[in-house]
């Protein structure tokens, strides 16, 4: 009987912590979405997400121009026309060196595979410096189709999907191949009709998870763009920031808030993948 | 197509037949075609990787102005940097944010694991409610809400207030305006965490059976059960969030600029504002280097400490 009570209250504690934990985990993301819908004057003296006088002025005044040169649906815009490339490129190449290096021996795989693993720890703050001036030598800083953001991923340069693939792909029996061969396939069309259906889901999360990083691509787009009608999101509300707090916050809530509305989607609709994705390939984060 | 051809001059081979022999070259081919497939990433390793990495220890050796060129070559930026006592400064600022949060951030995540391991309904749920800050914590959107939260006049002074406490000054007191930057990233715990529930899941259940027939109780059971079998991904995060806590850029330089009175100066800003408001690319990459090597000494301590602590179960390593 005490041992029974005893689990009951270590488990009405464990919900207790959960929720509470929960609950600061969620509230500040519910009060900002509130506060978007709040005049400036109560922002801040209410501490609930509720208002009863809802106006829509930080919305309004989300659209205006920066300069005339830059506003949040085109930063937005500017933001996804580098990052849905980067995607692409990104499953794509990771995909194909996750089979070279999962399927295949060849002189001095193991070496090259330590280096892999080994740029999984480099830091890439030593990195920001020389990309800079290499870019800077290519002639790609400023470029107008973000080359600096955009190519490497061209290169399999984010090795954390690499890995992650080739994990999936150590749970994909090697006999299908084996059998497609038999059946007459090459290696190419090995990869394209037997590997890239069974690592489909690896490579969904390969590209929720990009797409997320990407978007919030914050110190790339610091570097690289420097014309400001080509500033993406993520500059965008750093200026808006900059330039209307102390005055103007709900309005650079609501810009905050509509900048991560589709993230917000894409968690939303794919929560699974993404936990899944973190828990296969112990991505960072 | 290839392999039908190479079973057939293999067993040509075998069998010592007069049949055509493949070439040197086939036979290497052969062997390692399969490198095409990791063309791409060794020429992207080659040119986005290798070579700045290399080209940026060549250039800390100078004095390499990115308008100027090089006039100089030597040790002064590495002398300038041991000696100037902001440099230094920034540099213990950056270790006592690393060590903060990191420790924070993976007690935590292992702390809230554990309970969720526990068969909790609606488990998914609070995943979830947990997960999202990680998801969206690097974007500049929720630095602006850490800003609001925090300021003299945001949320969180606001209800100090109304339970009858005085405000504190989070992001302009110097005392506590760097526990609020790496409370941005403790929060952020949910990475980490569905990490470690992933790996209590695979601890064996028999293990705590048996534990409890002996009478261990749940604390001497996490102790000495769960975190041993847990290790291997304890040191994984810890080596991850360690890169990652020393590399910290946008919390500080979005939030606090840096500021108050430098407290928040992590190595990187210094790094940033070196190169890309100075153009002094070749001190820039001189600190880079700086930084890199005691990541990279943290790091080859927690390899080398790994077989005091991890344990990984009966594969040997």
């Amino acid at each position: 009987m005490g041992e029974h009570k005893k689990k009951q209250v270590g488990t009405v504690l464990k919900y207790v912590v959960l929720i509470l934990v929960g609950f600061i985990m969620v509230y500040p993301l519910i009060w900002m979405i509130g506060a978007t819908f709040k005049s400036n004057q109560e922002i801040f003296s209410s501490m609930t997400p509720f208002t009863l006088h809802p106006t829509l002025d930080g919305y309004r005044n989300s659209m205006n121009d920066y300069g005339g040169q830059i506003n949040l649906l085109r930063a937005m815009f500017n933001t996804y026309s580098f990052v849905l490339p980067r995607v692409l490129f990104t499953v794509v190449s990771c995909t194909i060196t996750a089979y070279g290096f999962g399927r295949f021996n060849f002189v001095g795989k193991n070496v090259l595979f330590a280096i892999l693993m080994s740029t999984l720890f480099l830091p890439n703050v030593v990195m920001n410096v020389p990309q800079y001036i290499l870019y800077n030598n290519f002639g790609w800083v400023d470029s107008k189709l973000y080359l600096p953001l955009v190519v490497p991923s061209l290169f399999a340069f984010d090795t954390y999907f690499v890995f992650m693939m080739i994990q999936f792909l150590r749970n994909i029996p090697k006999e299908l191949d084996e059998a497609a061969t038999i059946d007459g396939c090459s290696s190419i069309q090995t990869l394209w009709h037997v590997i890239c259906p069974m690592l489909r889901p690896a490579m969904v999360s390969c590209a929720l998870f990009q797409f997320m990083w990407s978007s919030n691509d914050f110190m790339g787009p610091l570097l690289y763009v420097k014309t400001v009608e080509k500033y993406p999101a993520t500059i965008f509300v750093k200026l808006s920031m900059d330039a209307d707090t102390g005055f103007d916050w709900n309005r650079v809530l609501a810009v905050s808030v509509i900048s991560i509305i589709p993230q917000l989607v894409v968690f939303f609709c794919a929560q699974d993948q993404f936990i899944d994705g973190i828990s296969a390939g112990s991505v960072k984060g | 197509m290839d392999n039908n051809t190479t079973a057939v001059s293999g067993t040509a081979a075998d069998t010592g037949s007069a049949h055509t022999k493949p070439s040197a070259l086939q036979v290497f081919w052969k062997r390692n075609y399969g490198a095409m497939f990791i063309l791409l990433w060794m020429i992207g390793f080659l040119v986005f990787r290798l070579y700045p990495f290399f080209s940026s220890l060549v250039y800390s050796f100078s004095d390499f102005d990115l308008f100027k060129g090089i006039s100089k070559w030597g040790l002064d930026n590495y002398r300038e940097i041991f000696s100037d006592a902001k440099i230094m400064k920034s540099l213990g600022i950056t270790f006592k944010y690393a060590f903060i949060t990191v420790p924070l951030k993976l007690a935590f995540a292992l702390f809230i694991a554990y309970i969720l391991n526990y068969k909790i309904k609606g488990v998914n749920l609070f995943r979830t409610a947990y997960y999202i800050p990680s998801i969206l914590g690097g974007s500049v959107a929720i630095a602006v809400l850490w800003k609001a939260l925090f300021r003299d006049e945001g949320l969180i002074n606001g209800i100090i207030r109304f339970f009858g406490g005085d405000g504190i000054n989070w992001l302009s007191d110097p005392k506590y305006a760097l526990f609020i930057i790496s409370l941005l990233r403790v929060w952020q715990f949910g990475s980490a965490m569905v990490l470690f529930l992933a790996a209590l899941k695979g601890v064996p259940a028999d293990l705590y059976e048996a534990a409890t027939i002996d009478g261990a109780s749940k604390l001497r059971q996490f102790w000495s059960i769960t975190v041993p079998m847990i290790t291997p991904i304890i040191f994984y995060n810890l080596v991850t969030q360690l890169c990652q806590a020393f590399q910290e850029f946008n919390g500080p330089f979005i939030i606090t600029q840096g500021g108050p009175r430098n407290a928040t100066t992590l190595f990187s800003l210094l790094i940033y504002n070196r190169a890309f408001k100075s153009y002094e690319m070749g001190m820039a990459s001189a600190m880079a280097w700086v930084l890199f090597i005691i990541v990279m000494v943290l790091s080859l301590i927690a390899f080398m400490s790994q077989k005091y602590w991890v344990y990984y179960g009966d594969e040997s390593r």
